[in-house]
Parts: structure tokens; C-alpha cells; sequence
């Protein structure tokens, strides 16, 4: 990998929670030590259930909350240095839901000029051209400038939200289940967008997903998530062929490709989502877990290394009594 | 459309359903006229994306149609009950009882003022002559049927005590209290994570096995309509354009729409990592007004002079399709006929 255009160290995240009127606040380990390099042009897909830190984790990248511990390195540069300002040019966000995400009240244009008039670039002349020539690259025509987001599609709305986002020319772009709210006619459209944007400008995606077809399809690293913790890390190529955590074996099980002649598969995941204020001792995953043993209850899994990232796992830990040479379910 | 047992007379059948809307620019046609015969312990998943009018189709089935709406049908018979005719008290016997729905968001059809125990056991008593002992029971028989712990004490929790896997899993349960011998799904497992989702359709798909009770599931997913589905339905704009048994719409989809449809999703082992996903350019046409010919002929590669005209039917029962293409425009896509 060449020098990584992101890099997490140690991060973490902890929000003090009161529960009840009287309670004494406790901590919940949002994002939970999470180290992570991205190089330039790459996708980062990001997966794990609701609640597991995937969007806590996007708003440290943006900016928008600072980590308890660790740092985050765009370029080398600590980006808790930075203002606000400076970090927006650089990573830049697109969200789920492009109706919430657009103001009603201003038009295509005003939405999609704010970043240059925020960060005071070029004058009326140069912004409007660069709105056209923005529009343009995401495949919306000149004729909806002066419209308003209530009058477009849920798909042009995304593309006025991706037009946004890349205005500002931005090294990053962090996109938060850019199509999860869009239909599967309108999905494809802005996925291969996307794509094609990454390869002109050279985009760098953070891509939180829970569509694991399509993190398969578009991203070329793959971290798992799991109450706040990276509990697998690799190439987008050895993740989905040998999957290690028993949690992204039990995830990439509940895929639901359009095949007939397959039934619903079994998870084998019993237990629902742990409570993130009181997570279960040693490994956090082992009430769901089919491979548990009383280790997994006591003893937290260090980080292992694997051909292209790492799996928190005491099934390969070679120091583990569970290490087991081949993992077959 | 299709029969997939000719013989057995079907729970629901339904024929030449339409709803328009009056609105001030004009009415809007948002079902056109759509058949299908549904039978005992079988599942129908009707799939489409927003605004093809498939969860008007459940709520017309279920009389829940806001008041604007103009119902109409040559037939929508119930096991005999003519459900166009049904009095307003007739159909609070069927709601409920014979057939029960389950909505998208498990926290909108339950009340947050009331504990689960009470809200499943208004369900049965609402029907049946039972004792409130008697109706608790079988509430904690339901919840542990659909995988809830420690059923009994769950009786006095409050919504929003669970997790939204545990919220739907009590709306399965409430929508068993009577033993309907139809479920409408619209969306059942949308709002949940992936791995949930898993669990809520196996236990779906295991209970109305186990129960023989038949099943409308209506979604966008075409993963879910795969697994789950005896038949499916799809839906454009109004209008039924294809159905029959999931092996055969899956194996080889006829409809142009289907096809499109099923390219523009990446499938793990067909689709190569990265390569361009297939689309369906344009937008779903405007159903305000007269419809004529083919809605999707604005938008689809195959398009003719006779895609204004009237539509034939195409296919053998129970696979059937809408196209004036006697092979869908197959042969010109290069699939085998």
C-alpha cells in the first residue's frame, strides 16, 4: 500500500450514559481502539449490525466528534490540529436518506454551491460554472438548478447529495448507507456513479453498508464491526472467500442472493445484540457465538495477523488452547 | 394470473383489482387491474419498487384503504366472503382473526402505552370467548414459538424495552393469537439488521409451513422474494407484468422489467467485482390520467410501434406475462427462450 491518505490509531469513543432520573452515567465504548489505514483510490467497506459504532466512527472522520483517545491522520496530519474548515475540504460526507439530507427550501443550486460560498472560493461567475460542471459529472442536467429537492426523484436527490459532497474536489468521501433508502432500479445507478467517480478523481470511500453484496461488489477492504471493535480486517478478495470470525462467517450466511433453489439460511446466531453499556466479559461476541468456550468468557482475543489485516479471534491464536489449524463450520 | 394447484379452490382469489385516486390534476391509476389466485399454506411475494401500488394491493385485501380510494374488482373472494360487499362488520371479524398483517416497523403497529401481555391478549379476546387465563397462555405458548426467552415475563415489558428483532418477533406472535389462515407481510424485515432479518424469515417461512396458513409477503428485495417464495408476483406501475412459481420467474424472467431488474443487483459469483451493475434507465411513468399500452415501454431497450396497443397475455400457466414479445424479447437479450 502506498502512504495511507486515512489512518486511525487506537481510536476511541466513549459516551457517558445516565440511565434513569438518579443513575450514575456510565461509559458505553461507542468505537472501542480501532485502528485502520486507507490508501489512496482505495474502498473501505464498513459492516456490523445497528449499533455496533459503524456511524460514531463516520462522525470522528468528518469531524463532527472528537475521539476520546487515539488519533486520526489524514495525509500524515492529525486532524484534531485542524479546524473544522480545513478538514471539510479534504473529507467530505454523503448520507442515507437524500430527503432529510437536502434543505427543502433551497434550490439544487444553492445546495450544491454552500460549500464554495462557506469556504469563500471564486466569485458568483466561477461558483455557478462550477455547479454546472459538478452537476454535470453526476448526470443531472442544467435545467434543475433553479428546481427545489421536493420536485426530484429519491435518485437525483442522491446525485445532488454526491454533487455536494464533491464540489469541494475532496481526498475522501465518507459514504453512510448511500442507497439503502433508494430503489433497486435507482441503486445500481448511483453505485456505478460512484464508481466511475473513484476512478476519474481518484476518490478515496469509506462505505458503510449493511448490503454485503454490495461492499462485495464495490469495495476493495473490508472491516467487520462489532460492538465497537474491529473483529476482522482484509483484502475485499480474502474476506469474502475465507471469511475467520465467526461473526462474518454468521454475516456473509445471511446474504440473500436471489437463488430459488436455497431457503432462508440459519445464522446460527441465537442471542440478540448485546447491550453496548454492559458488553459480555472477554470476547464481546461470545453469547452469539457457535464455537464459544469458557476462554472466550475470561479472556479478551488479541489482534492476529492474517494474510491482509487482522481477526480478533482465539480460534487463531496460535497461543490459544482453541487454536485450530483449519476452521470448518 | 396463475394456479398453481388447478384443482383446489383457492383461499384468495382475486380479479381485474383496480384503485383509483381522485386528485385535482386527474385520477390516478394506481392499480390497474392486477389477478391472482392464492392457496392454502402457499406464499406469494409480490416485489416492486416504490409506487408500483403493491402495498395498496395489501391494504385493499385487508379493507384498509383510506377513504379516497376507489376499490374496485370483478372478484375478491375470501373462502367464499366477497370481500367488495363485506360490511364494515364483517370485515372486523375477518381482520384479525382470519386474516392477520404485519407491518414494516414493528413500533408503529404496537402501543407504547400498553404492555405486550395486554396487547396480545386483546388480539384473541377481541374474537374469541376466551378467559384472560386462558388467553395469557396462549400468549406465552406464541412468544416462545417465535424464539422469545423467558416468555412469561416479557408479558408485562413495554415496546420499547426490546430490541426491534424482539418488537417483530411480537407482532409475528400477535398476528398468530387466532390462527389466521392468511398473513399479509409488506415488508416485514426492512427495518432490520441482516442477521435478524435471516431469523424473522426462516421463523416466517417454518410457521406458515408448520401452521399451513398462506402468506402475502410484499418487498423490494429480490433476495428475500427468492428465498422465501412458492410464487411471485411482480409489479410495474400498477400492473402485475409477471408471475408464477419462483424457480421458473427466477430461472428465466420473461418480463423485460424482471430481467432489468435482477442485472442491476450484484450477485456474488455472477457479477464481477467492480464491473458497471446493470440499470433501468428513465423513471416510472406518470399514472395520473389514461394509461395505455405498456407502462414500462418508456423505459425498456425492447420498445415497438405495438407497445401503445393493447398488451397480450403471454406464457403458460402458471408462468405468465405481460409483453407484446412472444419471448419477452428474450432471444434478442441472447437468453434462451
Amino acid at each position: 500500500m502506498s502512504a495511507p491518505v486515512l489512518e486511525l490509531k487506537n481510536v476511541a469513543k466513549t459516551y457517558r450514559v445516565k440511565q434513569g432520573l438518579f443513575g450514575k452515567p456510565k461509559p458505553l465504548k461507542a468505537v472501542n481502539d480501532v485502528s485502520l489505514k486507507l490508501g489512496r483510490g482505495e474502498v473501505l467497506g464498513l459492516v456490523g449490525e445497528s449499533g455496533c459504532g459503524k456511524s460514531t466512527l463516520a462522525k470522528i472522520l468528518l469531524g463532527l466528534e472528537a475521539p476520546t483517545e487515539g488519533q486520526v491522520l489524514v495525509d500524515g496530519d492529525a486532524i484534531g490540529g485542524q479546524d473544522r474548515l480545513a478538514l471539510a475540504k479534504r473529507i467530505q460526507p454523503i448520507f442515507q436518506d437524500p430527503y432529510s439530507s437536502l434543505n427543502p427550501r433551497k434550490t439544487i443550486s444553492d445546495i450544491v454551491s454552500l460549500p464554495l460560498r462557506v469556504h469563500g472560493v471564486g466569485d458568483a461567475e466561477s461558483r455557478a460554472k462550477a455547479v454546472r460542471e459538478t452537476l454535470e459529472l453526476v448526470g443531472l442536467p442544467a435545467r434543475v438548478l433553479n428546481t427545489y429537492p421536493s420536485q426530484m426523484s429519491g435518485g437525483q436527490r442522491q446525485r445532488v447529495a454526491i454533487a455536494r459532497a464533491l464540489i469541494m474536489r475532496p481526498e475522501i468521501v465518507i459514504c453512510d448507507e448511500p442507497t439503502s433508502a433508494l430503489d433497486v432500479s435507482v441503486q445500481s445507478q448511483i453505485l456505478n456513479l460512484l464508481n466511475d467517480l473513484r476512478d476519474d478523481f481518484g476518490l478515496t470511500y469509506l462505505f458503510i453498508s449493511h448490503d454485503l453484496a454490495v461492499i462485495e461488489h464495490l469495495a476493495t477492504r473490508v472491516a467487520v464491526m462489532y460492538l465497537g471493535r474491529i473483529v476482522e480486517e482484509a483484502d475485499v478478495e480474502e474476506l469474502f472467500a475465507t471469511p475467520r470470525h465467526p461473526y462474518t462467517r454468521a454475516l456473509l450466511n445471511s446474504v440473500l442472493t436471489p437463488d430459488p433453489s436455497q431457503g432462508v439460511p440459519d445464522t446460527q446466531l441465537g442471542a440478540a445484540y448485546p447491550n453496548p453499556i454492559s458488553p459480555p466479559s472477554g470476547c464481546h461476541f461470545h453469547p452469539r457465538c457457535p464455537f464459544a468456550q469458557a476462554e472466550c468468557k475470561a479472556k479478551a482475543p488479541r489482534p492476529i495477523p492474517t494474510a491482509s489485516g487482522h481477526v480478533e479471534c482465539h480460534l487463531h491464536d496460535p497461543e490459544s488452547t482453541m487454536y485450530r489449524e483449519n476452521l470448518s463450520v | 394470473m396463475s394456479q398453481l394447484q388447478e384443482n383446489a379452490k383457492p383461499l384468495l382469489s382475486v380479479r381485474g383489482l383496480t384503485l383509483d385516486i381522485p386528485l385535482a390534476s386527474g385520477t390516478l391509476h394506481a392499480v390497474r387491474g392486477i389477478d391472482f389466485d392464492l392457496h392454502k399454506g402457499e406464499t406469494l411475494c409480490i416485489v416492486g419498487e416504490s409506487g408500483s401500488g403493491k402495498s395498496l394491493t395489501s391494504l385493499a385485501i385487508m379493507g384498509l384503504l383510506e377513504k379516497n380510494i376507489r376499490r374496485s374488482a370483478q372478484t375478491l373472494d375470501f373462502d367464499g366472503v366477497d370481500l367488495i360487499g363485506a360490511s364494515k362488520r364483517q370485515m372486523r371479524t375477518l381482520r384479525g382473526n382470519r386474516i392477520a398483517m404485519i407491518f414494516q416497523e414493528p413500533m408503529t403497529s404496537l402501543n407504547p402505552a400498553y404492555t405486550i401481555g395486554d396487547q396480545l391478549v386483546e388480539a384473541l379476546r377481541l374474537h374469541r370467548k376466551v378467559s384472560n387465563e386462558e388467553a395469557r397462555a396462549r400468549a406465552v405458548e406464541l412468544l416462545e414459538k417465535v424464539g422469545i426467552t423467558a416468555a412469561a415475563s416479557r408479558l408485562g415489558q413495554y415496546p420499547h424495552q426490546l430490541s426491534g428483532g424482539l418488537r417483530q418477533r411480537v407482532v409475528i406472535a400477535m398476528a398468530l393469537m387466532c390462527e389466521p389462515e392468511l398473513i399479509i407481510a409488506d415488508e416485514p424485515t426492512t427495518a432490520l439488521d441482516v442477521t435478524i432479518q435471516a431469523q424473522i424469515l426462516s421463523l416466517l417461512v417454518d410457521l406458515t409451513k408448520e401452521m399451513d396458513v398462506a402468506m402475502i409477503l410484499i418487498t423490494h428485495d429480490l433476495g428475500v422474494v427468492a428465498r422465501v417464495a412458492d410464487k411471485v408476483g411482480v409489479m410495474y406501475a400498477g400492473a402485475l407484468v409477471e408471475t408464477g412459481p419462483a424457480s421458473e420467474v427466477f430461472g428465466a424472467p420473461m418480463h423485460p422489467y424482471t430481467r432489468g431488474l435482477l442485472h442491476c443487483i450484484p450477485q456474488p459469483g455472477k457479477t464481477k467485482r467492480g464491473e458497471k451493475l446493470g440499470t433501468i434507465p428513465g423513471i416510472v411513468p406518470s399514472l395520473i390520467g389514461e394509461v395505455q399500452g405498456c407502462a414500462f415501454r418508456t423505459r425498456c431497450p425492447h420498445v415497438v410501434e405495438a407497445c401503445r396497443g393493447e398488451i397480450p397475455e403471454r406464457g403458460t400457466p402458471p408462468h405468465e406475462f405481460l409483453c407484446v414479445h412472444a419471448d419477452g424479447a428474450r432471444a434478442a437479450e441472447g437468453e434462451p427462450a
